[in-house]
């Protein structure tokens, strides 16, 4: 069945089962993609017939933009704080719900509830509660921190989205250390017991090295989602006050359909794709070291 | 004898085991007591912005947790006009349900493709298909916005519809392949000897066999492309063509100030997720955490 010799036996399999998807992908990812890479060393933005070489003058306009750098160093540190806060939030939810308690799948639909809804509805929902709730909080309770909107001051709306992203993603990463503490055999918790572990040995010797996979995963996709956050972004703070909370996505966004800079900004989108593989593959890769067998 | 001390042994052994029943009781309704004040900390920005949509705009400016004075909805009644919900809806509705379907159907088949028919060039589709999942969207938006525009694609459902096949596709085969894999191909081969045609085998015995995966992408699909916001606000530009997520994002910015409209256009984008999470919740949970950890 599966021995088509001829060549138009297999253009026919081929065209029945692979071609479609296929030709999805290579029109919607492949090419767009590979336009993107010429796009960076020329000044063709897709439009005129014309190009010319330009070598590496986007990626230097794109490095000489102070705006750019700063959009860079806000989007690490936004991602360096969601990236371990979300993950020890996760860890720790999903150790709640896994404690046995009663109404514990109520609880993981409640955590996990933020995930359902897109990111755009998400920050508005929080830039009423930022400018607002918290507000009016402050100006009754008479605490000084709350008593003006956070998204007002650059330092304090760089916060409120690391409180939404760990917020929105906490209840995602619990689903996939869950997942990972279910996986431990229950014989080996219990032969630790009886060699009297206490509960804090057992979740340090045994629990977390045998969840290297999980923090695996759920450190790769926290990476990914944060250095890409868009939404979010545009909704709660839209970039402000003073293109203080701009990252990376929206800065991208801005400098190409804003700005019309086609060239420099898909050299800047490039840049960002290049941080988020390598990051990507040097921590996938340190962390399969860390993985041990049950 | 020995019978005897045995069975003396036993419960002691145990004992040491198991904590006290009353300690191990209180710990219990500690962990509760943190699970729901944690429950709540996840749910209160949703309660707040129900309570405050049957509100009016002073109400909420006086004080956003007071209870609204009279049960109103005429803040629903305009925003769902004003935001013409209707059309977001089925906008959203037709371009998710038409997506996930293309998504499931093309990618089993080419996922089938690629385990059965062991070709040289089936194991670098796979890879290519793998590598691009690490590539960002914004790396691509550029050339992708300035290519379709020029070839007059944009602002068309279908066209959206495509892009997700487009982009779904890699996640969905690299899943459906890891579970085919799985299945022996005695089955196929009898029923082709049975006289059946390739894609009788496939879609009448191999795709029944893949319904739990299925469910795991449709709903992952479903949550991705229903939540959307960035693709479809670069290609939908005709307002008729909106979805709940764009139709939400412009009416919020033209009614920031009007906080109970602004808050009841949110619970009504938020509705229709909800329903979809109450009647799925199971197979939300567990569609999410299988999906994760593939």
């Amino acid at each position: 069945m599966y021995g088509e010799r001829t060549l138009l036996e297999r253009v026919k399999v081929f065209s029945l089962f692979a071609f479609i998807p296929l030709f999805a992908f290579t029109a919607v990812v492949m090419i767009p993609f590979s336009l993107g890479v010429v796009m960076t060393f020329t000044d063709w933005a897709g439009v005129s017939t014309s190009i010319t070489f330009k070598g590496l003058e986007n990626y230097q306009i794109a490095f000489s933009d102070p705006n750019f750098v700063a959009s860079l160093f806000i989007t690490l540190r936004y991602v360096l704080y969601t990236l371990v806060l979300t993950n020890v939030i996760a860890f720790g939810l999903a150790l709640l719900v896994t404690s046995g308690m009663k109404g514990q799948n109520f609880f993981r639909m409640g955590f996990f509830t933020p995930n359902l809804i897109g990111g755009i509805i998400l920050g508005f929902i929080w830039q009423f509660i930022f400018s607002r709730v918290i507000v009016y909080l402050g100006e009754v309770l008479n605490l000084q921190m709350f008593s003006s909107s956070w998204l007002a001051d650059p330092q304090k709306a760089f916060w409120t989205l690391v409180i939404v992203g760990v917020w929105q993603s906490s209840g995602y990463m619990m689903l996939i250390y869950i997942a990972g503490l279910t996986g431990i055999p229950k014989s080996l918790l219990e032969a630790a017991e009886i060699d009297g572990a206490s509960k804090w040995q057992q979740l340090i010797r045994i629990k977390v090295p045998l969840m290297i996979t999980a923090f695996t995963i759920s450190v790769f996709l926290t990476l990914q989602r944060s250095f890409v956050v868009y939404e979010v972004n545009l909704s709660l703070t839209n970039g402000g006050p003073f293109r203080s909370t701009e990252l990376l996505s929206m800065h991208v966004y801005n400098e190409a359909f804003l700005y019309q800079n086609f060239g420099p900004g898909q050299a800047k989108a490039f840049i960002l794709f290049l941080i988020v593989a390598t990051i990507a593959i040097i921590q996938v890769r340190a962390m399969k070291k860390l993985e041990v067998e049950a | 004898m020995q019978h005897k001390t045995s069975t003396v042994v036993k419960p002691d052994s145990n004992a040491l085991l198991k904590t006290h029943p009353l300690k191990q009781k209180r710990k219990g309704i500690i962990l509760f007591l943190l699970s729901s004040i944690l429950f709540v900390l996840y749910i209160f920005p949703f309660a707040l912005v129900v309570l405050n949509s049957f509100k009016e705009r002073l109400d909420i400016v006086q004080n956003p947790f007071s209870l609204p004075e009279q049960f109103s909805l005429e803040n629903y009644i305009w925003a769902y006009q004003t935001m013409n919900f209707p059309a977001a809806f089925i906008n959203s509705l037709i371009i998710t349900v038409f997506s996930v379907v293309i998504i499931i159907v093309f990618s089993s088949m080419l996922a089938y493709f690629l385990v059965r028919w062991k070709w040289r060039m089936n194991h670098f589709i796979l890879f290519m298909l793998v590598a691009s999942m690490i590539i960002p969207f914004q790396a691509l938006m550029i050339p992708f916005v300035s290519v379709y525009g020029n070839l007059g694609l944009l602002n068309s459902k279908w066209t959206l519809i495509f892009c997700y096949l487009g982009f779904g596709v890699s996640l969905a085969t690299f899943m459906y392949h890891g579970f085919i894999k799985n299945i022996p191909k005695e089955l196929e081969e009898a029923a082709y000897i049975d006289g059946a045609s390739k894609l009788q085998v496939f879609w009448y015995v191999v795709f029944p066999l893949l319904k739990p995966i299925t469910i795991t992408i449709a709903i992952l699909d479903v949550l991705w492309i229903w939540n959307d916001f960035l693709l479809p606000s670069l290609v939908l530009i005709d307002e008729s063509n909106r979805t709940i997520p764009l139709s939400t994002f412009y009416f919020f910015g033209h009614y920031t100030s009007e906080y109970g409209a602004a808050m009841a256009a949110l619970v009504l984008a938020i509705i229709p997720v909800i329903i979809f999470y109450l009647l799925m919740q199971k197979q939300i949970i567990k569609g999410v955490l299988e999906g994760s950890i593939k």
